[in-house]
């Protein structure tokens, strides 16, 4: 397994997750995963269907503690703070850490409601002013500000899938996370929408630390700068991108970007 | 056709089109025969209806009007004053039942004897000099002068006129005598026997005589109990639902009280009438017979079928949304709150409305704690005694005089156009709740 490399060492480690264990009631889903996202990166995970990769993501933002019977184990530290310590409260640091979920899941209420709903319950706006500000920046900063500027009040589940997917980019970001979290957000998009969210990701990177989970090869390729592969639940290989694709280590990482399984 | 040489059970690929062009007509046929099973399911089903609701309107829609006699009433000074002063006192404490009389009598002076003055009188409701009294309390100036007022006729005359009794059958068969249709028919003659809107019956409680027998009073008694029961169920029923489905842990315990829940909504409803008598009326010491205790009561019976159906509504909400959420930071409250329960929120009401329509027709529960009663005053609240509507058809279905045969359909329509009246306006919230993309 890798660790830092030369040219990410002047990076901040943002997340560093320290020996994670998962189970779902009696079955084990991840085993002993040791993993350090660097800041202001795009980190993709990608593996074979069921190896893990969303709940490692889920368990960053502590989404798994919703589920009935999950269980983490180990220590994943956020800043050097464990954030699975008693003293951190799960909804700031879901406020720290974005979501953007493989279906896009917009609120059923207006454009501007979906993405001042976070700013709003946290309190960092009260303000109308200052909401329709956060509400016009994020939507900028998720491209779609063009397309909606006319209809803020129109329903969120009325635009297309695209769209839809990338108002979703705009609620996690108006929230202003340090770290967004995203489980194949581009799954359900077609190739035109999915260049815009790729595009996308690579201009948030410069303030944001970025999770991506992808089934895609060569989107892990084209957005992100390490990629780690997991397979039925363990981290197999993890360091920079062009390393994994062009020269991976471990037999499984290659036959798995060959084609051979997943 | 060929290549069908290939191994037993396969066809060729016409051969299989033929078999499946064979096939697709039974198929067709099967799925009409389907259709018209439906179609003829709703005509029975809306046949029965029809019978139904038509013959109570039919049985039922005459009680709109009753029928009045217009009497000439002399009001002599003397009578309505206490050493010659006339007040509200003295003008309540006058023989009314006696001015009633001789007014009817002056109309037929030739009637004598005890029996036939008697039969005379019968014309007339008992209740018309109370009509009479607060006709004069409410107009004072008109002591000393003579009057015409309408006054209610009796229930027999009422039937009469609205042709329930046949007057050609032999006069031992019937209520009425000839005489007393003889003077009926005279005073219709003179234009003194009138049918007119009948406001008795839409203003009045319970009465032993069926012409001054209203439903208002039951209606009140069951719009008490329903909001009574819809204060307490629905806020505990959500809440438990809520509770139930997005916060408690999900184990043997939380399994239990699931499963006691449904049990619950299969206990017949009497056993909440004992429930409620021996706790809310014995150790409580709620009023008897009161609105209150009886909204305690159908409440209890009526939350597990809104916590069953509030669980399903709950349940229906898509997973991603509360994802969505969380994933913000909104606290699991705020998730409930702002997104899982107004998307909830028509099926739960859909749920409460089958609750509350089944607490409206309910009767069983009541008679333990006493609201199974004959009550004639209008209640005022929810402590008064009351009765409830169910309970006002089944009284008055148990009363012999014709009169209340159409009084009972009456009831029943009453009741309909509650049950109606609630379920628009629980469709009407629920169009607003309804997310509208
Ligand atoms: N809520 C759950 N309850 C029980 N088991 C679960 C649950 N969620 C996931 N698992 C199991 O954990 C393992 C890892 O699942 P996970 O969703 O992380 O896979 P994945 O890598 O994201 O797969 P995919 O690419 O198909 O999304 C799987 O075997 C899955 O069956
Ligand atoms: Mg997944």
């Amino acid at each position: 397994m890798t660790d830092t490399l030369p040219q990410d060492e002047d990076l901040r480690t943002a997340i560093v997750a320290d020996g994670v264990n998962v189970y779902y009631g009696e079955k084990q889903a991840l085993f002993d995963v040791d993993l350090d996202i660097k800041q202001n990166q795009v980190t993709a995970l990608i593996g074979p269907s069921g190896c893990g990769k969303s709940t490692f993501l889920r368990c960053i933002n502590r989404m798994n503690d919703v589920i009935d019977g999950c269980r983490v184990e180990g220590r994943i530290a956020l800043d050097g703070d464990d954030i699975y310590d008693r003293s951190v409260d799960v909804v700031q640091l879901r406020a720290r850490i974005g979501m953007v979920f493989q279906k896009p899941n917009p609120f059923p209420k207006s454009i501007f409601d979906n993405v001042s709903y976070g700013p709003r319950i946290h309190g960092i706006a009260e303000r109308k002013a200052d909401l329709e500000e956060i509400v016009h920046d994020s939507l900028v900063r998720a491209g779609l500000w063009n397309e909606v500027a006319d209809r803020l009040n129109e329903p969120g589940t009325g635009l297309s899938g695209g769209q839809q997917q990338r108002l979703c980019i705009a609620r996690a970001i108006a929230v202003r996370p340090d770290v967004i979290l995203m489980d194949e957000p581009c799954s359900a998009l077609d190739p035109i929408a999915t260049a815009r969210i790729e595009e996308l990701i690579d201009d948030l990177r410069e303030n944001y630390t970025i999770v991506i989970v992808t089934h895609s090869m060569q989107q892990a390729a084209r957005v992100s700068q390490r990629t780690a592969f997991f397979h039925l639940g363990n981290l197999v290989e993890f360091g920079p991108t062009d390393q994994i694709f062009t020269s991976p280590r471990d037999k499984r990482t290659e036959s798995y970007i060959t084609g051979r399984i997943g | 056709m060929s290549g069908n040489r290939e191994g037993r059970g396969r066809m060729s690929r016409s051969d299989t089109m033929e078999t499946v062009r064979k096939g697709l007509r039974s198929r067709y046929a099967a799925e009409r025969r389907f259709i018209w099973y439906g179609r003829g399911a709703i005509a029975v089903a809306l046949g029965f209806l029809v019978l139904l609701v038509g013959s109570i309107l039919i049985k039922g829609a005459s009680v709109v009007t009753q029928t009045h006699i217009r009497l000439t009433v002399e009001l002599p000074l003397e009578t309505f004053s206490k050493n010659g002063v006339v007040t509200a006192e003295s003008i309540g404490a006058a023989n009314y039942v006696g001015l009633v009389k001789s007014s009817l009598r002056d109309l037929f002076p030739d009637v004598s004897g005890r029996r036939d003055k008697r039969a005379l009188d019968s014309l007339i409701s008992s209740g018309a000099p109370y009509e009479l009294r607060d006709h004069v309390l409410a107009n004072p100036e008109l002591v000393g002068q003579s009057i015409d007022i309408w006054l209610s006729a009796s229930d027999d005359i009422d039937m009469l006129d609205k042709g329930y009794i046949d007057r050609d059958i032999d006069s031992t068969g019937r209520r009425v005598t000839d005489k007393q249709i003889g003077w009926y028919d005279k005073l219709i003659a003179d234009g003194r026997l009138e049918r007119q809107f009948n406001t008795t019956f839409f203003t009045s409680g319970d009465s032993r005589e069926p012409e001054q027998a209203g439903i208002w009073g039951a209606a009140l008694g069951s719009f008490y109990t329903l909001m009574v029961t819809l204060l307490l169920a629905f806020p505990l029923g959500v809440t438990t639902a809520v509770y139930l489905e997005e916060f408690a842990p999900k184990n043997k315990w939380t399994d239990l009280i699931e499963v006691n829940i449904n049990n619950l909504a299969a206990v017949p409803s009497i056993i909440f009438g004992l429930l409620g008598l021996a706790v809310f009326l014995n150790i409580i010491g709620l009023p008897r017979s009161a609105p209150l205790a009886g909204g305690v009561v159908l409440a209890l019976m009526t939350l597990p079928t809104i916590i069953i159906a509030g669980r399903a509504a709950l349940k229906a909400v898509p997973p991603s949304i509360r994802e969505a959420a969380l994933g913000v930071g909104a606290s699991r409250l705020q998730t409930v709150t702002h997104h899982v329960l107004p998307l909830a929120m028509p099926g739960m009401l859909t749920g409460s409305i089958i609750g509350m329509a089944q607490a409206l027709g309910e009767t069983a529960p009541l008679l333990m704690i006493g609201m199974v009663a004959f009550i004639v005053d209008l209640p005022g609240g929810p402590l008064d005694p009351a009765t409830v509507l169910p309970v006002q058809v089944y009284i008055w279905a148990d009363s012999p005089e014709r009169a209340f045969v159409e009084r009972t359909s009456a009831g029943i329509i009453v009741l309909l156009l509650f049950l109606v009246v609630m379920n628009l306006s629980a469709v009407m919230l629920r169009k607003r709740f309804e997310r509208r993309w």
